[in-house]
């Protein structure tokens, strides 16, 4: 369990809610980590304030992944920010409709988000819109799919030497 | 008398040269000798000097965060076995004490003690494999084929706990399939006793050793802050200067009892992170040391396992001779334990730096996602800066001291 500090939780809410009040839209605590829900629009604005406040100094990204929500058909970036300063660890989540997956780039806050912006865009095809290289990283140039999508099917679906209903798949 | 050169040519701007200039391109990999992996650079060259380099990953990639949706708890243990092969059992137990956080198990003080050992044990044989590697590629190949030996007998231990060498599924959740037999033991100790003096062997080969240095020192540094933004962790952020280390911030296994230094380097440059990864297989065995005496010092020599009965799996004699537990063997091998809801950021101090393991769980039979951080996969990305104006040949050095995996980099 990683050290908790309430009372750095809560100033980290209260500024960001300061800053941004209604963009805030939810924050609680999953396990030993503080998890704040974000507005896409002030993402940006919201993540290079983290890093910046002198009082929260959030100035390492410890990594950045994509989610998908088939049940409200959304797709959503999760930033895990680590403060060396404080040895505060925070999550930051944020969603948007799966019709239009566009979200601000962290590249120019810190340049460790360029690979992994390409990899959520690689599986989940969440565009950044000012990244300076978005194209596949991990996957072939030539593939249209999104793999890390629910919708996308793990092994080849037309095969049916295989009944995985009794082990209730 | 031979004019000086005006400007700096380290520090001159490469491509905005005024005269015409050409340009080689140069494929180092997808597979080449001196990469240690499949990756591949496409270097624009000067002559011997690179402009610039593009780099292309991916040529391993086995979609390990998809499969691990489909899978249970259980089954993802090879699938993190397969990331950072060259120190398996550091991942395993990562992967381990996530669930763990996940599910609120205590694990009890010895089931710490034991991975500590292990753990310990497997950053050496990681660091053994880089540092003498560096050294390979610096054109000293005595170095290599010596200390191979000693990964070599920790491999030979691991087989002992786990019964595999390389990919070592080690560990249950809650601690480990069974206790380390005394033969696993007598191996420990004899490694204790005789590696130092290797080690020490080692480092009299190349530490001070000139031609080393001359390649080492000052190639391939990059500064703290840079490191930082490209989110560096582990030896390589270390030997910029910042001391940050998983097991201090966030102690994690018992660590915060083990009195050890976190070494840290100056100028970040290959020669600090050799240096760096060479006090690190010290302090790692300073505190194995002292998980043994700990251990040694407990009443209980049988704990080897956290006691909760949903993921620890009953004795085989059992499983063979009684239904119970057969069935119970079976729920848990298939995923049929009930999973609580929620999610969990988990971190751990591997070779390369912090492997961060995110797991959300809604309930079902397996994660619903599970993300790894993979401490190559970031830093890899800052090798173009690395290298800029550098020679291919430092350039080479350059990447086998950042120790880049390719099964860690590609997932």
């Amino acid at each position: 369990m990683y050290q908790i500090d309430p009372e750095r939780n809560r100033l980290v809410v209260d500024k960001l809610k300061g800053q941004f009040n209604e963009a805030i839209e939810k924050h609680e605590m999953l396990a030993d980590m503080l998890c704040i829900s974000v507005k896409k629009e002030v993402i940006r604005h919201c993540l290079q304030f983290l890093r910046d406040d002198k009082d929260l100094q959030f100035n390492f990204l410890t990594t950045l992944c994509g989610m998908h929500y088939p049940e409200t058909s959304q797709l959503g970036v999760v930033y895990h920010l680590h403060s060396f300063v404080n040895n505060h660890r925070i999550r930051i989540k944020t969603a948007t409709h799966i019709s239009d997956p566009t979200f601000p780039s962290a590249t120019t806050l810190w340049p460790a988000a360029n690979w992994m912006e390409r990899e959520t865009y690689d599986f989940f095809g969440i565009q950044f819109g000012d990244h300076p290289n978005l194209q596949r990283i991990l996957n072939v140039d030539e593939m249209t799919d999104f793999p890390l999508r629910k919708d996308f099917p793990l092994e080849d679906q037309t095969r049916e030497d295989k009944d995985d209903s009794m082990f209730g798949r | 008398m031979a004019k000086e050169l005006e400007t700096d040519y380290w520090e001159r701007d490469l491509v905005h040269t005024p005269e015409p200039k050409e340009y080689n391109t140069l494929n180092v990999g997808p597979t080449h000798p001196a990469t240690h992996g499949v990756f591949q650079n496409v270097m624009l060259m000067d002559g011997e000097f690179i402009v610039s380099t593009e780099q292309t990953i991916g040529y391993i990639h086995r979609a390990f965060e998809k499969i691990a949706e489909r899978r249970p708890f259980y089954q993802v243990t090879p699938l993190t076995d397969r990331l950072n092969y060259c120190s398996s059992p550091l991942n395993n137990m990562g992967w381990h004490m996530t669930v763990e956080k996940l599910l609120g198990i205590e694990t009890p003080k010895r089931v710490d003690y034991l991975r500590i050992v292990i753990m310990e044990l497997a950053r050496i044989a990681d660091h053994i494999i880089c540092n003498s590697v560096i050294g390979v590629d610096s054109g000293a190949l005595t170095g290599f084929t010596y200390i191979f030996q000693d990964r070599e007998y920790i491999y030979e231990i691991y087989e002992e706990i786990c019964g595999a060498r390389l990919t070592t599924n080690m560990g249950r959740i809650g601690g480990f399939e069974r206790n380390f037999s005394p033969k696993a033991w007598e191996k420990i100790h004899h490694f204790l006793k005789t590696f130092p003096a290797k080690l020490k062997e080692f480092e009299t080969l190349l530490v001070r050793n000139r031609i080393f240095m001359d390649r080492t020192i000052n190639v391939g540094a990059f500064p703290a802050d840079r490191a930082l933004a490209y989110g560096f962790t582990g030896p390589n952020l270390r030997a910029c200067g910042v001391d940050y280390d998983v097991r201090v911030i966030n102690p994690y296994c018992s660590y915060e009892e083990f009195d050890f230094v976190v070494p840290v380097g100056q100028n970040g440059d290959t020669y600090d992170r050799f240096m760096v990864r060479q006090e690190e297989m010290w302090q790692s065995l300073r505190i194995i040391e002292q998980a043994i005496a700990k251990l040694d010092a407990m009443d209980d020599k049988e704990t080897y396992f956290a006691k909760d009965p949903r993921f620890v799996l009953p004795p085989k004699e059992k499983v063979y001779n009684n239904m119970e537990a057969l069935i119970w063997h079976f729920k848990i091998v298939m995923g049929e334990t009930d999973i609580p809801a929620g999610e969990v950021y988990h971190s751990i101090e591997a070779a390369n730096g912090e492997l961060g393991f995110y797991l959300v769980s809604d309930g079902g039979r397996t994660a619903s996602r599970l993300h790894f951080r993979r401490p190559c996969f970031i830093y890899y990305q800052a090798y173009p800066e690395m290298v800029k104006g550098a020679m291919l040949s430092d350039a080479i050095l350059t990447m086998s001291s950042m120790n880049v995996i390719a099964g860690e980099l590609d997932a």
